[in-house]
């Protein structure tokens, strides 16, 4: 009973080591020094599905088309990237943005570079399913009614098509804020790596400040989540469905 | 830019093996973590479905906390964290294995588990009703009618999502260099560190892990043309 009473007291003796280090893992040194920790993730995701959301609509209406020297790129990009891990991608960058640009390049801006690249090949699947996904019908009365296959696709059908998406874009965006976990490789100081700079400093709790980051990832991604579904129940009621007519 | 390529250096001395032996590695890996995520998954499943609402509670928590929180997270708590909470007999034997392969596998299985759950729930859902209802009637328990009737069928439905976790999972190995397994990422990195010449080791890694993803989904196709032609319906 005695080893039971010191190991169930023992869980709860560290967590003064999360609680000093807080301020680290949500924000880094940052007043003082770079950002960290949490805003960094943030940051990285927000810029990373704001590039690969161009980049993959691009590629995903360059794949949808019945020109071949446009569908085959995109179609080989996609399955490339998809069939690589993302830890791949980032080293690729790391290592030859710098021989490619001549130039020292910051880690961050390097994976935040492989991050848009290999979340555009997931958006652009996207973009391909939700465009599939509109009643053919539409393009052919479209384009029938005179307007060219360019003005049916961004007057007809991407105003719909883009409106479907938005759960699944909600998920990738969740996905890539777990992926920016994986920038700590290549030594970007991210939610992660905070925590594993205070594991290194203090040499203490580690379960604890492990736990702790876990839990900051699950709640932004459990809220997001619960709002991807919502978003999901409120649209199924206005789309357009292939068995309307 | 000046960068001189030099393919024949990746393939001198002991690199060629080195990218073997990685790969090597990477298959072990993943090979025992998508069995090992099977159990854990269909486990969780039933859990899940059952009428036991404690049970259906701490699925659902398992399911979400781990599909919601990054691997890499993960893999560094049972790599450093694990320590105070499991028991004495595990720690013991888990120290005398290869601990990192071992954290590995744990981790990757624990979390893969998470997402089988959740492709064979719907899975199971997408099986009328009527059929649980017509085995339970007909006197068999939860648990027989479940692996005698549901699962079965269910099964067969989820193949397709469920090779595309092992191919998650393959690519999720390489996130186990992390914590030193030296799979085929982690041996790439190794060949660049010794040769400087990164773009022929990552473009070597790059086109294993890409031949092996095809490699797995042909192959799965062409079992599912010749064995499984009898779908369900």
């Amino acid at each position: 009973m005695d080893t039971f009473t010191t190991w169930f007291f023992g869980l709860f003796t560290n967590w003064p080591v999360v609680w000093k280090n807080f301020d680290y893992l949500l924000i880094g040194a940052y007043p003082q020094g770079p950002l960290g920790g949490l805003a960094m993730s943030i940051v990285m995701a927000v810029i990373g599905i704001f590039g690969a959301f161009w980049i993959g609509l691009a590629v995903g209406l360059m794949r949808l088309s019945r020109k071949k020297w446009l569908s085959w790129p995109a179609l080989v990009y996609i399955e490339i990237i998809r069939g690589t891990p993302l830890l791949m991608v980032i080293f690729w960058f790391y290592f030859f943005a710098p021989i490619l640009l001549g130039q020292a390049v910051p880690e961050t801006h390097s994976a935040i570079a492989a991050f848009t690249v290999f979340t555009s090949a997931y958006v652009a699947e996207i973009v391909r399913a939700g465009v599939l996904a509109i009643p053919k019908g539409q393009t052919e009365a479209a384009r029938s009614s005179g307007l060219s296959h360019t003005q049916t696709m961004m007057y007809i059908i991407l105003p719909q098509a883009l409106r479907n998406m938005i759960p699944s874009f909600v998920n990738q965006f969740i996905s890539l804020t777990k992926d920016t976990s994986l920038a700590m490789i290549i030594n970007v100081n991210e939610l992660t790596l905070s925590a594993r700079h205070i594991y290194t400093r203090t040499m203490k709790a580690p379960m604890e400040i492990f736990l702790t980051i876990a839990v900051l990832y699950f709640i932004i991604c459990w809220v997001l989540t619960a709002f991807s579904r919502k978003l999901e129940r409120n649209m199924s009621r206005y789309q357009a469905r292939n068995n309307a007519h | 830019m000046h960068y001189t390529f030099n393919w024949s250096l990746i393939f001198s001395g002991n690199y060629g093996q080195w990218f073997l032996d990685g790969l090597v590695i990477t298959l072990q890996l993943s090979g025992l973590s998508i069995f090992f995520a099977l159990l854990l998954g269909t486990l969780l499943t039933i859990m899940r479905l059952s009428d036991f609402k404690p049970l259906v509670w701490f699925s659902v928590g398992y399911i979400e906390f781990f599909r919601n929180t990054p691997l890499v997270v993960q893999i560094f708590f049972w790599y450093f964290g694990s320590d105070p909470i499991l028991p004495d007999f595990f720690k013991q034997w888990l120290y005398q294995q290869n601990i990192e392969f071992a954290t590995g596998v744990i981790a990757l299985s624990t979390y893969t588990a998470a997402f089988i759950a959740e492709e064979l729930r719907s899975g199971i859902l997408s099986i009328p009703k009527t059929q649980l209802e017509a085995s339970r009637a007909t006197g068999l328990t939860f648990l027989q009618a479940m692996s005698y009737v549901i699962l079965p069928q269910a099964f067969r439905i989820v193949i397709p999502p469920l090779i595309s976790q092992f191919l998650n999972l393959i690519k999720n190995s390489s996130l186990a260099m992390t914590i030193g397994v030296m799979e085929l990422t982690y041996m790439a990195r190794q060949v660049e560190a010794h040769t400087f010449h990164g773009f022929e080791a990552f473009t070597v890694a790059t086109l294993m892990y890409l031949s092996l993803s095809l490699l797995v989904s042909l192959g799965i196709t062409q079992y599912n043309k010749k064995c499984l032609r009898i779908g369900y319906q």
